[in-house]
């Protein structure tokens, strides 16, 4: 049985992430151990609020050491939300006219959506890569989102010999990143977890990927 | 904007017990709220609302442990709105699993507590809930009301909505007291009013009775919206309001 941690640095709702996580079949496990979460078939980054404050939570219990050693020895890894938000270079949520840093494992900047209204609250569509494991079999579904800063662009440019990650997009006023498929790197800046049944069916497929 | 106008049914709860009853067929029990947000995730429900009624504080344990059994069923979104006093309130609902938690009376008493909330746990959590009703002696010709409509808070509306929203409410449920329980369609002139003033989604909620009342209010400014009785009595269904929202060039899910 796959084995899940979805670590519990303080952010909101985890319940609803084990819950959704363990329909798949997994054993999910809730919890901010060192040593579980690194040792764990795979690892969920839940993220609820403001972008600093989840940085510093991660932070704090060393998810950042978690997440990198992870990603080193090719394990999966998946962000959620603001869980997403935080695996790039920085965001200008609360941060007046300067940014706060985040995890880095991407470049580029979290900044706030150009939109009418916001928070972007309900469900989207999105356009993932023909080649998206995360949304195969899945089509024409959508999305529960709710946020007001997102991924605006996507910079971590192609590397020759590498496989290029996947990323899919959803338009709220302009263009975004929805979702990142990048090795053992997975995020999506939706909830699946909040998705009905097309987020249960996208768990699933990230679950069925972990070896 | 190609983000899906969200159907929401309200349900209300008193010390667990979903209340008003509902209609359904082939339900083993028309007064569980848990059974009852199975069923309406099933029907296609985009988000689910409960507004919990139960007077007494002592009883709050039985709201936390019915919104924890929801939401370990439940894979849509969940509002948990009623009787939330303080930050602890909300803490306690968000970890029981609700995702957004309403304030209405406790808000317009202490207006902080919107901000605080929306500080510590992020604007999308923090639902302000709005009873509002038609006054000559508010000056947008709206009032704010307290305790489900039965008092005046002697706040004008339109200035209520539009401070709470910068203090950090990240959405507004706008419940219209005078089309509530009318079904004559939602109140249109203060769905329009309130758009004008707020650019947080809004939430239509009083008045629906018909399959042609949604899509005004959407028109008028809604982002989503919310029915309860109609969808408890089996009047309509949400899949119906749904087709209609799309016949008539809505997105929907």
């Amino acid at each position: 049985m796959t084995n899940v941690v979805v670590l519990d640095y303080g952010s909101g709702n985890v319940r609803s992430v084990q819950r959704a996580l363990e329909t798949t079949g997994a054993s999910v496990e809730v919890t901010v151990d060192f040593e579980t979460a690194l040792n764990a078939d795979a690892l969920v980054v839940p993220g609820v609020g403001a972008f600093a404050a989840c940085v510093e939570g991660i932070r704090k219990v060393r998810g950042d050491q978690i997440i990198g050693r992870r990603l080193a020895g090719g394990r999966p890894v998946l962000g959620i939300c603001v869980g997403m938000q935080v695996l790039f270079e920085r965001s200008t949520e609360h941060a007046g006219d300067g940014y706060f840093a985040g995890l880095n494992e991407w470049p580029g900047t979290i900044d706030t959506l150009h939109a009418p209204i916001l928070p972007h609250m309900g469900w989207n569509t999105v356009i993932a890569p023909l080649t998206s494991e995360m949304f195969a079999g899945i089509s024409d579904e959508r999305f529960y989102f709710v946020h007001s800063f997102a991924a605006r662009t996507w910079e971590l440019d192609p590397i020759e010999k590498m496989t290029a990650p996947k990323v899919t997009w959803a338009n709220h006023g302009e263009d975004f990143v929805a979702a990142v498929e990048n090795g053992p790197l997975w995020a999506t800046q939706f909830h699946p977890e909040k998705s009905g049944e097309a987020g249960l069916t996208l768990l699933a497929n990230w679950i069925s990927t972990v070896k | 904007m190609p983000v899906a106008v969200r159907v929401i049914p309200c349900l209300d709860v008193d010390s667990g017990r979903v209340v008003k009853g509902v209609n359904f067929e082939n339900l083993r029990d028309a007064g569980d709220p848990v059974e009852l947000a199975r069923i309406y995730g099933a029907a296609g429900a985009d988000e689910l609302v409960f507004l919990d009624v139960t007077a007494s504080s002592s009883d709050r344990e039985t709201t936390y442990e019915m919104v924890r059994r929801t939401a370990d069923q439940l894979f849509i979104p969940l509002t948990v709105g009623g009787g939330v006093r303080t930050t602890d309130d909300i803490d306690k609902l968000l970890r029981a699993g609700a995702d957004k938690v309403g304030i209405n009376t406790a808000g317009i008493a202490n207006p902080q507590l919107i901000s605080d909330a929306s500080r510590r746990f992020g604007d999308q959590c923090v639902v302000l809930s709005v009873d509002v009703r038609r006054s000559k002696e508010s000056p947008s010709g709206f009032e704010a009301t307290t305790h489900g409509g039965r008092r005046s808070s002697g706040l004008d509306a339109l200035e209520w909505i539009t401070e709470a929203a910068e203090r950090g409410a990240g959405e507004l449920l706008l419940n219209s007291m005078d089309a509530d329980g009318m079904q004559n369609g939602y109140d249109i002139e203060l769905i329009t009013a309130v758009r004008a003033v707020v650019d947080i989604p809004i939430i239509a909620s009083g008045g629906a009775g018909q399959l042609s009342h949604f899509a005004p209010a959407v028109v008028a400014g809604a982002d989503a919206v919310l029915a309860a009785s109609v969808f408890h009595f089996n009047q309509l269904a949400v899949s119906d309001v749904k087709l209609q929202l799309a016949a008539e060039g809505f997105q929907v899910r």
